[in-house]
């Protein structure tokens, strides 16, 4: 099959590395080739980040162009727009729609667009958008937002629920199993 | 992850000593090793490069297998070790791992360790993957043992922290040290024994690029066509994503280079017949571009090497599929179609990274900040999470250069600016990896700063490494497993004992969060002349779990934007005229209360 291109992207420390590897090894179990490239490091402190995941029969770069993503996937939605030139013709974005304003923002130097999720529809994107920070509260917690996030996603994926728990299982550790099961479900069934 | 299957290389090519220092993109490397150690292996986060380089020598003098890692700019303060050690050889295998960061994305310089291997006649392995990663790293050590030398391993970032499936091995090799040998010719370092050691290096590379012309990750592909192009390193993993999208390319032959150094000439060669001009794509410097103008000219060839030294392909950042297919397009003139028209963006304000809500450097650089206003002062800053001090509003980052520099920038500065008050910013780790040096220097030269420990003990840039004042160790990973517990099995060293036993006579450890008393010290050690030391003691919010959190009283409230203005938390803004807290960011380090003039902000409730 050809390539498949998502991207994970949102503020750093927002848990963007921990949904990469639950949709990494999700793929990874269901036979994929698969190339997940993260970042590390400075970024990492409350600024702009993004993971790429790509699947298919035989990956070889782990970075995405422009205008190659299928999906993506964000924690933010200012994060959403900045990387809305990766979007495929076609493609899909999800994202959650709590803002954090960036520090040029607080500090009055820029301003948060407005209506941020109408604009991106405006150039003809698809978009979900999710209050996913009320869903992982319902949850149990606020940290979970990126599984509730990675719920929604799994909505437009052909895979079946099982491989996600699976891959879920594998990726948390077990004290938080049951609530971030339940973070996956209210995203998906949202 | 590429660090993980470079780990694991290591730990199945029998590795017995592991030795690093915590840089963005190597850290997992060593991290890997130490969660996957069965006890055989002696893994430690050293205090600094240059000791790790010389722990690893020492245990590879010794017949062990010793690796070594760092990112490229430690390569730097291991260098002395390293060019001797190139001289002495070792009797184990020995591999010093020194990762690349293309970009940079989060590093100083864009150095490249190839051509570090270059300088240092050392041979090295340039992985293009996580799965060569894995392959090479046993290559390397059985390179290594051969020889009898040292050999690097440079991985970039995108191998680094790139992801993917990788098979490994189930046997292992057991490699059991004979122990340290006596032999002074060997091991000790002279003049003479240089000189003879000089001559059989310059010998054995241009052999051993021979020999390694038939490395498996040295390949070339003959074509019919008189084009050819040579890369390394994740540019090759991106020139093979292009090549299925250009037709024309079918003709062109290739040449992979994995070992940029010795040059693989035979092979060059074998790729450079019959070819008029050649593309070279590769990341930082033009090390095969060099090497094949090299090969063409020495062999009178009469092929053009295109590359960054004539404009075509880019000197500096990044390569991706995409520059990669913009300069093979133009390489083979050919057009690369359009790619559709990309949807408009709206207007995105920039995100730079910030110091986290909670984060108790904020709380000591505005102690300092208040203590020092309408007073002429230099901040000198250093390698870490601190370097975020620089960002408005607090603006406390005035120089930061490399890891240490801020002490002794600081003692510079001061002796030329003589009216000003030079203050040096450290964290923790970088005072033990190599600020401890500009202190005595300080010191003994009577030069008159105000230093500043920022102790949250921990490394937290890279990840929240223990370092020697935290008492914990990479082994206590595998002594964990085995007690259950995990206890201080280390003594703590103590940065104020280590301040006091160097001589400097105010040394005062403040909380950071009690800004009445931070900034009453700073005062009085502004007032004094000589070294003088605080050490502002708080942890890394990441150590802890939130504080009970704190809430804005509206009514209150006089959206003076004091709290904004000043202190920079990225959990406070504006909503609707008046300063609010964003309690899933708040961590309850209670700075934005005691900046409020008005008692607006106060604790409330429970963390989330």
């Amino acid at each position: 099959m050809d390539t498949k291109n998502v991207m994970i992207v949102g503020v750093g420390g927002q848990g963007s590395l921990l949904a990469s590897k639950l949709l990494g090894r999700m793929l990874l179990d269901e036979g994929f080739d698969v190339k997940v490239s993260e970042v590390h490091g400075m970024s990492q402190r409350g600024g702009s980040v993004v993971t790429y995941v790509r699947y298919g029969t035989k990956v070889a770069s782990p970075i995405i162009d422009k205008g190659e993503a299928d999906y993506i996937v964000s924690f933010e939605p200012l994060e959403a727009a900045r990387w809305l030139p990766f979007l495929k013709e076609g493609g899909q974005i999800v994202t959650n729609t709590q803002e954090i304003d960036p520090m040029p923002v607080i500090t009055g130097a820029m301003t948060y667009p407005e209506n941020i999720v109408e604009k991106m529809k405006a150039t003809g994107a698809k978009v979900d958008a999710l209050d996913c920070l009320s869903l992982a509260k319902e949850a149990g917690s606020s940290k979970a937002v990126n599984i509730v996030l990675m719920g929604r996603l799994s909505h437009y994926f052909d895979m079946p629920e099982e491989s996600w728990m699976k891959a879920l299982e594998a990726s948390v550790p077990p004290k938080f199993l049951e609530m971030n099961k339940k973070a996956f479900v209210l995203g998906r069934d949202a | 992850m590429g660090n993980e299957a470079a780990a694991f290389g290591a730990i199945h090519a029998g590795v017995n000593v592991v030795a690093g220092y915590p840089g963005t993109p190597s850290t997992e490397i060593l991290e890997t090793v130490a969660k996957n150690n069965d006890g055989s292996i002696h893994v430690e986060w050293s205090v600094n490069e240059k000791a790790a380089m010389e722990v690893a020598a020492g245990a590879a003098y010794s017949g062990a297998r010793a690796l070594v890692t760092m990112k490229q700019v430690g390569l730097n303060v291991a260098a002395d070790p390293l060019m001797s050690l190139s001289y002495v050889g070792v009797k184990g295998g020995m591999v010093v791992v020194s990762a690349d960061d293309p970009g940079p994305i989060s590093s100083q310089t864009e150095q490249d360790t190839r051509t570090f291997a270059m300088f240092s006649k050392l041979p090295v392995f340039d992985p293009s993957s996580p799965e060569e990663a894995y392959q090479m790293m046993k290559d390397a050590f059985e390179l290594s043992e051969k020889i009898g030398s040292p050999v690097l391993f440079r991985p970039t970032t995108r191998v680094c922290h790139g992801c993917a499936s990788v098979e490994i091995s189930d046997s292992y090799d057991k490699n059991i040290p004979d122990g340290f040998v006596k032999d002074t010719q060997r091991w000790v370092i002279f003049p003479r024994t240089s000189f003879l050691n000089h001559q059989k290096i310059e010998k054995r590379n241009p052999e051993l690029g021979k020999e390694l012309s038939s490395y498996r990750f040295n390949t070339v592909t003959k074509r019919s066509g008189r084009k050819g192009i040579a890369a390394g390193g994740i540019s090759w993993a991106y020139l093979n994503e292009v090549l299925t999208r250009i037709p024309e390319a079918k003709d062109v032959s290739l040449f992979r280079v994995g070992t940029p150094f010795p040059f693989p000439e035979k092979a060059a060669l074998e790729f450079l017949d019959g070819l008029d001009e050649v593309l070279c794509l590769e990341e930082l410097d033009p090390v095969i571009e060099r090497a094949l103008i090299y090969t063409a000219g020495k062999y009178h060839l009469g092929v053009t090497i295109h590359g960054k030294h004539d404009g075509c392909v880019r000197t500096a950042g990044e390569n991706s599929p995409e520059s990669v297919l913009s300069d093979v397009g133009s390489f083979l003139a050919v057009k690369i179609p359009e790619s559709r028209k990309l949807p408009e963006k709206p207007e995105t304000p920039v995100r730079p990274p910030v110091l986290c809500a909670g984060c108790p450097h904020r709380a000591s650089f505005y102690a300092v900040k208040q203590a020092m206003k309408g007073k002429k002062a230099v901040f000198c800053g250093d390698i870490g999470c601190y370097t975020l001090g620089n960002a408005a509003p607090l603006d406390m980052v005035d120089t930061c250069l490399c890891m240490g520099a801020d002490v002794t920038i600081a003692q510079g500065i001061k002796a030329v600016d003589k009216d000003t008050t030079a203050f040096s910013f450290i964290g923790d780790s970088t005072f033990f990896a190599s600020g401890i040096t500009g202190v005595v220097n300080a010191v003994y030269n009577k030069n008159d700063i105000i230093l500043i420990v920022l102790d949250n003990s921990t490394t937290a840039m890279t990840g929240h490494q223990p370092h020697p004042g935290t008492g914990i160790t990479m082994m206590d990973f595998f002594e964990k497993k085995k007690e259950g517990i995990r206890e201080d099995i280390a003594n703590k060293v103590s940065i104020e004992q280590i301040l006091k036993g160097i001589g400097v006579e105010f040394v005062e450890t403040v909380d950071p969060f009690d800004q009445k008393k931070a900034v009453e010290t700073v005062k009085k050690a502004a007032d004094l002349s000589g070294v003088r030391a605080i050490i502002f003691k708080a942890p890394c919010i990441a150590l802890e779990k939130p504080k009970a959190l704190y809430e804005v009283d509206a009514d209150r409230c006089k959206s003076c934007h004091k709290c904004i203005n000043e202190i920079g938390c990225p959990a406070i803004s504006m909503k609707d005229g008046k300063a609010f807290i964003e309690r899933t960011l708040c961590y309850g380090c209670s700075l934005c209360e005691q900046v409020c003039p008005f008692d607006a902000i106060s604790q409330k409730g429970g963390a989330l």
